[in-house]
């Protein structure tokens, strides 16, 4: 083929009533490369992609999708796979009830009549899932396996659609480290044998080990295409990302620590569901006033679970234990109870476990302390309307009014929401689970210096973060968390990712200080 | 917010419900040409609301269990057995009314609290509790009447089919209804005005003076309207006994769902309750008491019914959970929960009841009414569904958007974005 790109996306519009989501995008992929497209939450990297496979068909867009020198016009996500498209989203789109083998021959099932030949699909479902590294038996319910190996399944459902142009979208956001880094060299692997790759990711890191070129959008439009190899560094991306450059990524904080405040001793927690497995296992930490601590640890290290058991006992079955607040030793067997004592936690979870998505702003500001804006349970509603507009102001939430709905805020501005909620109830320790989850980095800036303010007043925080970077930008002391233990506790000033990683990689304990 | 977002309630109101009361207008435009003004003649009005008003007080209490995001079919079946222990205790045990009443609520409260417990503490889904309850309190019914028919005295009847007395000169309408009528459009117009001044005292935004005097005037309008229909009714008729009992209970359920803090736990419990546990709000409890409730209600339901009948018989109650489901789900609930409004649901009620009247008016055959009706549930949600997959708040919606603030224009055209859309559009 004498056109060495795959695909051309040419002036592409694409308007939504009243709004313009993009505009004269163009978008070059080159046969065999890896393509990274970046920009911030709501800069149209989704839309584009959304066009480029048929979810919005076409007629729908103006401009000239051009797919190996020929002009496409896909009506629909089948169209384009049967071109060689095809795209992975975000939230997986596979069946927990049904094996491996089932979902992937969903819709392409080997067969003939309508009636499945399980022996060959079988066989071939072995052959695709040795291709992508997974060693599971093909009959394993998809609900068994973990996030990262749910990714993979996705990919050797691509490969058996004899994919071209693969599509990833924020392909790592839920997975850790090991299971990124397993994905990224599949990718990479997938390179080598002819398939082009599209990856949409906030890992700029990421993008920056495997990606061949990088095109950046912002507000609905083309920035740049930047060539990696030719030397290109994460301020780069960001400064094309932003339209500035962010001279720090983490706001100036001269901290004012105080005594310890927040202690938990010996605490042990078992699974909800399996009596045999502990989540928690005796582990013992402490925070003082004033004093961001941040904990490291790899996904399904018992972050999560440690926080939540802490927190009213959300999560696990509580064996044994205390929890030590101003020297007093506090039970907090209810989420009411944690809250009355002061406590706060901001999920990980914003969209299934920190905001009813039918509420507005308002409504959301002031859902964890109604009892302060109400008298013998009725709600004031002007004072309600009063909260949620201070903190809307305080925390320069980007919203029209408070009777918005929350739905339809961006991911930063759920996370000021879900933030505000919480600091309505005045806590003094705020448990931050991955605060900064899917957030763009302009809005992450702006959290982080949320997050230093409330410190700032006096409070303790907990920041479990998967990021490394923001964990040492942010905390002033480092715990590190491994299969449901503490194994590590360091300074931030004398931490580095490499010893980070050591201690949330093995039990063994670098000299405890 | 736009005016008649505020007229109804805010919250969880949706163009559904708009297009409800185009819906209700437009069924009694309909009847009353179609039966040549009997519709809209104030006997029949009268005997709509002694025939029906089983519907509002049942939708009251199950647009909360469906915000909650239950379901409960024994309505029916809990009336039933409510009203054949009253009939019993005041026929077969010689209480008087008032104690017959009171044992009503009481046994509608056990009858809840039974139901509560295994939806909220042992888990069951309410759909299938509440199936069992359909059987159980059905038979209950008929084991106690015996499987016939037991009458109550006359003193008892009042609640379901009497008035309240009348007084005063002979204007040529009932007095009493006048009075209400009165004081009712002066309790709107206190409220309104209140609410102006004490948002204006907080330096709130205060809503355009305009939209102020056409909302009160509308609800005025209808009041006067209201107060016209019974007070012009045959001699010795004037505002029903129960059209006062489903007239409190509404606003009194009104005021429970909208400003108090239960109320909005039961929101956020049908919204997203994992996020409401982790808010401090306890399930258990908001389930229990939302279960609770309806059998409650049911009771009201049921002994009401039973004044107005004359009797308990063994097939009372019959089908009333559809017509109730139906009246929350016209009225624009959601099935998965977390929306809906008193407003809506009675508007939703009124739909059906007027419905089944004005068949009834034209002598349409029992079996077509009850595909009639079908049909409109059907199209009801289906076209509320629609609208929302469209991403427009609806047909009607749209029509009524020069009414509204831009701000909230600019919200309704940024629908068509889903909620897992990252490439959301930047607000202005």
């Amino acid at each position: 083929m004498s056109n060495p790109n795959i695909l051309e996306m040419r002036s592409i519009t694409k308007e939504f009533p009243g709004v313009k989501a993009l505009s004269n995008v163009t978008l070059t992929v080159k046969t065999g490369e890896i393509h990274a497209i970046c920009g911030e939450n709501g800069a149209g990297k989704s839309t584009l992609m959304k066009v480029l496979s048929g979810v919005y068909p076409h007629g729908t867009y103006t401009g000239d999708i051009v797919f190996e020198d020929e002009v496409m016009r896909f009506g629909s996500i089948k169209q384009s796979e049967e071109a060689g498209i095809v795209i992975i989203h975000q939230e997986l789109a596979l069946i927990p009830e049904l094996s491996i083998t089932e979902n992937l021959f969903l819709g392409n099932e080997i067969g003939r009549r309508g009636v499945i030949d399980w022996t060959t699909a079988q066989l071939r479902a072995r052959e695709l899932l040795d291709r992508v590294g997974l060693t599971d038996d093909p009959d394993t319910q998809i609900k068994n396996l973990g996030v990262g190996k749910q990714q993979l399944v996705e990919i050797a459902k691509a490969l058996h659609k004899n994919v071209k142009l693969l599509i990833l979208d924020e392909p790592t956001a839920a997975l850790n480290e090991t299971d990124s880094q397993h994905l990224l060299g599949l990718i990479v692997g997938l390179k080598e044998r002819g398939v082009t790759s599209i990856i949409i990711s906030h890992k700029l890191n990421e993008i920056e080990q495997i990606a061949d070129d990088i095109t950046i959008i912002r507000d609905g439009r083309t920035i740049e295409t930047l060539d990696v190899h030719q030397g290109v560094d994460e301020n780069r991306i960001i400064r094309g990302m932003v339209g500035r450059s962010l001279e720090s990524r983490f706001p100036d904080r001269t901290p004012h620590i105080g005594d310890v405040f927040f202690e938990v001793r010996d605490w042990t927690v078992q699974h909800p569901l399996d009596s045999s497995r502990l989540v928690c296992k005796n582990e013992n930490f402490t925070v003082r006033r004033g004093e961001i601590v941040g904990f490291a640890g790899l996904m399904g290290a018992g972050r999560t679970e440690l926080a939540m058991s802490i927190f009213g006992r959300s999560y696990g079955t509580y064996l044994s234990g205390q929890i030590v607040k101003d020297g007093r030793e506090i039970k907090l067997a209810t989420v009411r109870q944690a809250i009355d004592n002061g406590l706060a936690y901001v999920s990980e979870d914003r969209k299934q476990l920190g905001l009813n998505l039918l509420d507005s702003v308002k409504r959301s500001t002031v859902a964890a302390d109604l009892q302060r804006i109400s008298r013998g349970g009725v709600v004031d509603a002007l004072q309600e309307y009063a909260v949620a507009e201070e903190y809307r102001l305080k925390l320069r939430t980007k919203v029209p009014d408070v009777e918005y709905g929350v739905s339809k805020l961006s991911g930063g501005n759920q996370q000021k929401v879900v933030l505000s909620k919480w600091m309505f109830t005045d806590p003094d320790l705020l448990i931050l689970d991955e605060p900064t989850r899917g957030i763009d980095v302009g809005a992450k800036f702006e959290i982080y210096r949320i997050i230093q303010d409330l410190a700032q007043q006096g409070k303790g925080v907990i920041l479990i973060s998967s990021e490394l970077p923001e964990l040492l930008g942010l905390s002033d002391r480092i715990y590190t968390i491994f299969e449901g233990a503490i194994t590590n506790e360091l300074p931030a000033s004398q931490a580095d990712p490499e010893t980070l990683m050591r201690s949330m990689t093995s039990a063994k304990k670098d000299a405890l200080i | 917010m736009n005016p008649l977002r505020q007229l109804f309630g805010g919250r969880g109101a949706n163009a559904g419900q708009y297009g409800m009361i185009i819906a209700l207008v437009a069924i009694v435009v309909v009847f009353e040409f179609w039966t040549g003004g009997l519709t809209l003649n104030p006997t029949n009005v009268i005997n709509v609301f002694q025939q029906y008003s089983y519907i509002l007080i049942l939708a009251l209490g199950m647009v909360m269990v469906i915000i909650a995001g239950h379901i409960d079919l024994s309505v029916g079946s809990v009336a039933a057995f409510v009203g054949i222990i009253v009939a019993q205790a005041m026929a077969a045990w010689h209480w008087s009314w008032w104690a017959a009443i009171v044992l009503g609520l009481v046994v509608g409260a056990l009858v809840g609290a039974w139901q509560g417990f295994w939806v909220a503490f042992v888990r069951v889904p309410a759909f299938i509790v509440t199936l069992a309850g359909q059987l159980i309190f059905r038979g209950a019914n008929q084991l106690i009447g015996n499987s016939t028919s037991v009458p109550v005295p006359n003193a008892y009847q009042f609640i379901g089919s009497g008035f309240i007395h009348d007084f005063g000169p002979n204007t040529g309408y009932s007095n009493g209804t006048l009075l209400l009528g009165l004081v009712t459009v002066a309790a709107l117009i206190w409220i309104e005005a209140r609410g102006r001044a004490r948002r204006r005292k907080m330096k709130a935004e205060v809503i355009p003076l305009w939209v102020s005097i056409v909302r009160t005037g509308i609800l005025v309008a209808i009041t006067l309207f209201g107060t016209y229909l019974f007070g012009a009714g045959q001699a010795g008729t004037s505002v029903p006994v129960v059209a006062i009992i489903a007239g409190v209970l509404t606003i009194v359920y009104g005021f429970l769902t909208r400003n108090t803090i239960f109320g909005r736990q039961v929101y956020a419990v049908g919204g997203n309750a994992h996020a409401a546990a982790l808010s401090g709000v306890d399930i258990r409890r908001v389930n229990f008491f939302v279960m609770a409730n309806m059998s409650v209600l049911a009771a009201v339901a049921g002994m009401v019914y039973v004044g107005y009948a004359g009797a308990s018989g063994p097939a009372d109650g019959t089908g009333w959970e559809l017509d109730a489901i139906a009246a929350v789900f016209v009225g624009g609930a959601a099935v998965s929960g977390g929306v809906g409004t008193v407003a809506g649901s009675i508007v939703g009620a009124l739909v059906m009841a007027l419905l089944a009247n004005g068949l009834q008016l034209v002598g349409a055959d029992t079996n077509v009414q009850m595909m009639i009706r079908g049909i409109v549930l059907l199209l009801a949600v289906a076209f509320d569904v629609y609208s929302k997959t469209q991403g427009r708040p609806s047909l009607i919606g749209n029509m009524l958007k020069p009414f509204q603030r831009q701000k909230d224009e600019a919200a309704a055209v940024q629908q068509p974005q889903s909620i897992d859309d990252q490439s959301k559009v930047s607000l202005p």
